[in-house]
């Protein structure tokens, strides 16, 4: 690593706990002008400190900080005497406490329920994890000013809410609020990036170091511990997940030789340390599986009766609306009690969720399974008209064209 | 997620609008913009040329070959698109909806989720 990756490391690492510092001091109504204050002392700081940092940046960061938000207060005329009274009446209040929380907090006001979904993601990945309007932009292959107009729409929202600032009736909800931001996160990043070159910023890196240190700031929740490692264990597949062409590769035809051990390792440790007396809540659920997969020598060898049995407890927990882990239940159905009892499931699923995506590529799956090729063959048609996206398209086509060549 | 709004025209629509209803149109593509813009699911916008225009190369016996006109014969053509990227499909319509298009008969909009998008500055 550079010198200078070492200094932008150090600056986004400090850079939510500044913004924590002077949330708490100006209040969460001032959120824009904090965040905008923030990013100010960060150019400083990339303009004064090339190559390396003063000795304490955090301490340095947070004076810029707050000398660039008064400056700021200063040159809103209409507001002028106000705000800047407010902001000489009210300096950031115990700078030194709460360490641990200053990355929750921003994390929390960032993944805010009233802001709009696209918007938290954006803040996070800005206020939070550092990252560029541009670095953003180029994530979601979206134009720059697109991204910095949600960024500028969720401070406003956050700025509207008023005393947005958590409180601790409210720590549940607003911890799953930003379990479900850190997971679209990810999400998102095998989705966009499924075939396309690597870019400077990665999704699924930010993803999981958030979420590392959201264990950090909140060691207790099972649901949080659950998290990172479902993130873990679903990394681990990644170098196996896409095949030579780009097209998707599905757990039965993966090289489970290229899975990432160490990850692995890593997940799987957190499942067991957790799980134990915990309350099994979707996260940790789907964690519990990915690491059944990840201990598996192959598909067969794959305890699908366990799995099975924690799908419906997923299923359970979340209240049965979430079409696609049924969906999920009705793989590990099919491998426990066999692929006709699969196919009945999906017929009543399908009549409850039509056009959900991937249902019709599991349902040509078992058909061709069961030998049924010209009813496969139809399935892997839709599925294909189906596809959101271009590797699981390219796969569903060299599936179909194996059962019928010439017609794919 | 990504959706295309495709403009689907008809030429003859198109003659027999009056100048205010032209006009109309015209604001109301502005309007829109502006709109999507400030919500923050705008990605790009482009209007095509009459098809008239068009060249089309496809394989020939000796490698591509060029020919005039449109790719297929027909009344309608696209005259332009709406890229936007949005929460989900029902709010991709909503938005089709408000396009001025969709008020005038004759005219329509397709709507049609991306599956692969790169914009060069990636």
């Amino acid at each position: 690593m550079t010198d200078e990756n070492r200094a932008a490391d150090l600056w986004r690492e400090a850079a939510p706990r500044v913004l924590a510092r002077l949330v708490r001091g100006y209040g969460s109504a001032r959120f824009d002008l904090c965040e905008d204050a923030v990013q100010e002392a960060l150019l400083d700081a990339h303009r004064q400190w090339p190559s390396g940092s003063p000795d304490d940046p955090l301490g340095w960061l947070t004076a810029t900080a707050r000398r660039r938000f008064v400056d700021r207060v200063r040159s809103d005329a209409r507001r002028r005497d106000r705000e800047e009274r407010a902001a000489r009446l009210h300096p950031p209040v115990h700078p030194e406490a709460a360490e641990r929380d200053d990355s929750l907090l921003v994390l929390q006001l960032c993944c805010h329920p009233e802001l709009p979904r696209a918007g938290r993601v954006a803040l996070t990945l800005r206020a939070v994890a550092g990252l560029t309007t541009a670095q953003i932009a180029g994530v979601y292959q979206l134009p720059e000013r697109t991204i910095a107009q949600r960024i500028t729409r969720a401070k406003r929202a956050l700025a509207a809410t008023g005393r947005a600032l958590p409180r601790p009736e409210h720590a549940a909800e607003r911890l799953t609020s930003v379990l479900d931001v850190l997971y679209l996160m990810f999400t998102e990043a095998h989705h966009t990036t499924g075939g396309a070159p690597p870019r400077d910023a990665d999704l699924a890196a930010e993803a999981i170091r958030l979420a590392r240190s959201l264990r950090d700031s909140v060691p207790d929740s099972a649901e949080v511990a659950g998290l990172l490692a479902l993130m873990l264990l679903t990394e681990a597949r990644q170098p196996a997940r896409i095949g030579p062409g780009g097209a998707l590769r599905p757990l039965d035809e993966q090289d489970r030789s290229l899975w990432d051990r160490a990850l692995i390792a890593e997940g799987t440790a957190l499942v067991e340390r957790v799980v134990a007396g915990a309350e099994p809540g979707p996260y940790l659920l789907q964690a519990c599986i990915a690491a059944l997969h990840a201990e598996a020598p192959d598909t067969d060898r794959t305890d699908w009766e366990e799995i099975l049995v924690l799908y419906r407890l997923l299923e359970s927990v979340t209240g049965h609306a979430n079409p696609t882990i049924t969906l999920n239940r009705i793989v590990a159905q099919a491998m426990v009690h066999g692929d006709a009892a699969g196919l009945a499931a999906l017929d009543e699923l399908a009549a409850r969720s039509p056009g959900l995506p991937r249902l019709e590529a599991v349902r040509a799956h078992l058909l061709e399974r069961s030998g049924r090729g010209e009813e496969a063959v139809a399935a892997y048609r839709r599925a294909i008209a189906d596809a959101v996206g271009l590797a699981e398209q390219r796969h569903l086509r060299s599936r179909l064209r194996r059962l019928a060549p010439g017609d794919g | 997620m990504k959706y295309v709004i495709m403009m689907q025209v008809d030429p003859a629509v198109m003659e027999n609008l009056t100048e205010e209803q032209q006009q109309r149109i015209g604001e109301g593509h502005g309007a829109f913009m502006s709109e999507i813009k400030e919500s923050g699911e705008f990605v790009a916008t482009q209007a095509l040329a009459d098809p008239s225009r068009s060249r089309v190369v496809r394989s020939g016996s000796d490698g591509p070959e060029v020919t005039d006109g449109p790719f297929a014969e027909s009344k309608e053509y696209l005259g332009g698109f709406y890229l936007v990227d949005v929460e989900n499909e029902a709010r991709a319509l909503e938005l089709a909806k408000r396009i001025p298009d969709a008020n005038v008969p004759g005219l329509a909009l397709e709507v049609r989720p991306v599956l692969f998008a790169d914009l060069g500055d990636g």
